[in-house]
């Protein structure tokens, strides 16, 4: 089933949520909506769910419009952020939920469900705990409970709100790794709504990148990590050093200072903190001089914190090689050149 | 030098503590022990034959039957009134929302006296819709519907302000989820919201059910008093005790005080259970973690 937004807006007394949202999720598609907090995301999803109804625009499945639909129609499978479980229910009882509460004529007998529950529930390895109530499961084990709930009903549409915020990074990966093999198996049309970069870009077929009531861009992980179209994308999707420049000859220059600000013509130059070369001596290259304030060499990566002369801060990440080779140490003096930058020429402020 | 100012703190707490303890206790020997011996003492102290006698005069038994009657119409609307306005107020959002939070609270603010006249200036003889019930031979006040409309008001607050604020500690994604997951608006109620608010709302019912038996002021005012039809049994105990007639007042109000006893015991089970239903799980897992290690 494929899902197509058009013109969604959404207002909530004087804050506008959504402004004129259009987007289409093929079916079969797992997309993840991308934002910071207050971007609207969780908005545009509860308005395909139907849990919220849009003030302007509508929402199609499948070419029909949604907004005569009932919710029990729309045929969605929703995992809230906080999963919503029926808490006096057992785990059994949350899964065969949604079974039981069919029309008669449509009811599958108590074997059915029983067959369709333990099914569900050797799927995501929680058999042995059926007769548990939520509050005796851990945050995974609630959340994969969630997921095998809306599931039972064999959905057209998977809706996930956050679906890993609330837990730890280690059971995060698990999850992210175990959505991803589901949603190959099932190919069933997902949209998932997240503030992790990380996640959104491991996950997702396409990322639709939100801010402020708009869809900023969307593409697949490589096109708005890489090919990222404004400030704001490229900022979100990653860390990421911000230096004002001037433009010749179309070509953005970093001064001595590594901040320039003569000319008419400046913008804004963004630089991956792993992009940057470090060097001890100046070999008279377009570099600018900066003094080593901070190192952090725990991790995979050795990360540099540098200070240029007129007091900006620069994140530099090097390989633990590069940085033995360097041999520096704080307080030395050291000379930065990007190896590749991103150069927006429009008005941006931070 | 300093375990012995310690000691010296710690026997001054206690000596606190104890001055507490023993104020308290002394308070509620004087205005709950002593009174509530002396109600069975002047009861029963002309022995069970004139206390039971008591109990099934005719107007006894009338005044029982009505207070019964009153309670048994006024606590079923009211629990549905308490739902209705709960849920209003919880899971929507609207203009003079604070407004209707208020509007519920009055019946505790206003004297029952007011709330009382409020009813016989509207449906009494001199009232504004009087006349016209007069003309189409409904008798509302000095009647049994008065008695239940001034029951319903005085005890509308209890269910409601109960529910209010468990139904927004427990929010309403459950039950957003119930309808997607395709239950019906009953089915979502019965099975999803209705388990989760049980024990609010039965405390809500046991409060509301006390004072529904035992209102004294509002009933009093649109009663009219008349003896085996209009008579509840705080009214009646009333009229006994202004009669003379100790033993029989002391014999009702014995009745009103059993009552309020069992409701004690009811509640307490209830915010047992209650508390059970929230913090009985967290022990469950407590205990299944010790014996798995």
């Amino acid at each position: 089933m494929n899902i197509e937004l058009k013109n969604i807006s959404k207002n909530f007394g004087q804050f506008a949520a959504l402004k004129s949202v259009n987007l289409k999720v093929d079916g079969g598609e797992l997309v993840a909506l991308l934002g910071p907090s207050g971007s609207g995301k969780t908005t545009l999803l509860r308005i395909i769910a139907g849990l919220e109804t849009a003030d302007a625009g509508s929402v199609l499945y499948n070419g029909e419009d949604s907004s005569t639909k009932s919710l029990r129609e729309r045929r969605v499978g929703f995992v809230f952020q906080h999963y919503a479980l029926f808490r006096h229910m057992t785990v059994f009882e949350n899964i065969a939920f949604g079974l039981r509460v069919r029309p008669r004529a449509q009811r599958p007998s108590n074997a059915e469900i029983e067959d369709r529950v333990m099914k569900l529930l050797k799927l995501v390895q929680l058999e042995n705990l059926s007769h548990r109530y939520p509050s005796q499961l851990s945050g995974g084990q609630r959340q994969r409970v969630a997921l095998s709930r809306a599931l039972a009903v064999e959905p057209s549409v998977l809706l996930l709100d956050e679906p890993f915020g609330a837990l730890d990074a280690h059971v995060r990966k698990d999850l992210r790794r175990w959505l991803r093999k589901l949603h190959d198996e099932v190919h069933l049309t997902s949209v998932f709504v997240t503030h992790d970069q990380e996640e959104a870009l491991e996950v997702a077929d396409r990322v639709v990148v939100m801010n402020e009531g708009v869809i900023e861009q969307a593409g697949t992980p490589e096109e708005v990590y890489h090919h990222p179209n404004s400030p704001f994308v490229f900022r979100f999707l990653g860390d990421v050093n911000l230096f004002h420049s001037r433009m010749e000859d179309g070509k953005a220059r970093l001064g001595p200072n590594g901040h320039l600000k003569e000319g008419s013509e400046e913008s804004c130059v963004f630089v991956r903190p792993h992009l940057i070369d470090v060097k001890t001596q100046s070999d008279g290259s377009e570099h600018f001089a900066a003094r080593v304030r901070h190192i952090n060499a725990a991790g995979p990566n050795v990360k540099l914190e540098l200070m240029t002369a007129n007091g900006e801060a620069v994140d530099v990440t090097l390989t633990q090689e590069q940085y033995r080779a360097l041999g520096i140490a704080k307080n030395d003096q050291v000379f930065a050149t990007a190896r590749e930058m991103k150069v927006f020429v429009e008005d941006y402020s931070i | 030098m300093s375990v012995v100012i310690g000691k010296r703190e710690s026997i001054r707490t206690r000596a606190v503590q104890c001055a507490f303890i023993a104020a308290a206790l002394l308070f509620l020997f004087f205005f709950l022990g002593i009174p509530l011996v002396s109600v069975f003492y002047e009861a029963l102290h002309e022995g069970l034959r004139a206390y039971g006698s008591a109990l099934v005069t005719a107007d006894a038994r009338s005044a029982i039957f009505l207070t019964l009657l009153v309670a048994g119409i006024a606590v079923p609307l009211n629990l549905v009134f308490g739902i209705a306005a709960a849920w209003l107020i919880a899971r929507f959002d609207f203009h003079g929302k604070s407004l209707l939070l208020t509007l519920i609270d009055l019946p505790f603010s206003v004297s029952p006296v007011i709330s009382g006249l409020i009813y016989v200036l509207i449906f009494g003889m001199q009232g504004l819709l009087g006349p016209w019930l007069f003309d189409h031979d409904i008798q509302i006040i000095f009647a049994v519907p008065g008695l239940v409309l001034a029951t319903i008001f005085v005890t509308f607050p209890f269910v409601a302000r109960e529910l209010i604020p468990v139904m927004q500690q427990i929010g309403s994604e459950e039950e957003e989820a119930a309808l997607l997951l395709g239950a019906s608006g009953l089915q979502t109620f019965l099975r999803v919201t209705l388990p989760n608010i049980k024990w609010g709302l039965l405390y809500g019912v046991i409060l509301c059910n006390a004072r529904a038996m035992g209102e004294f002021g509002a009933v009093s005012v649109v009663s009219g008093h008349i003896r085996g039809k209009t008579n509840t049994m705080p009214l009646h105990v009333e009229i006994l005790y202004n009669e003379y007639n100790f033993a029989a007042a002391f014999a009702m109000a014995s009745v009103l005080t059993l009552l309020a006893l069992a409701t004690l015991v009811a509640k307490s089970l209830v915010e047992w259970k209650f508390a059970d239903a929230r913090g009985g799980s967290v022990r469950y897992v407590a205990t299944m973690e010790k014996k798995i290690s």
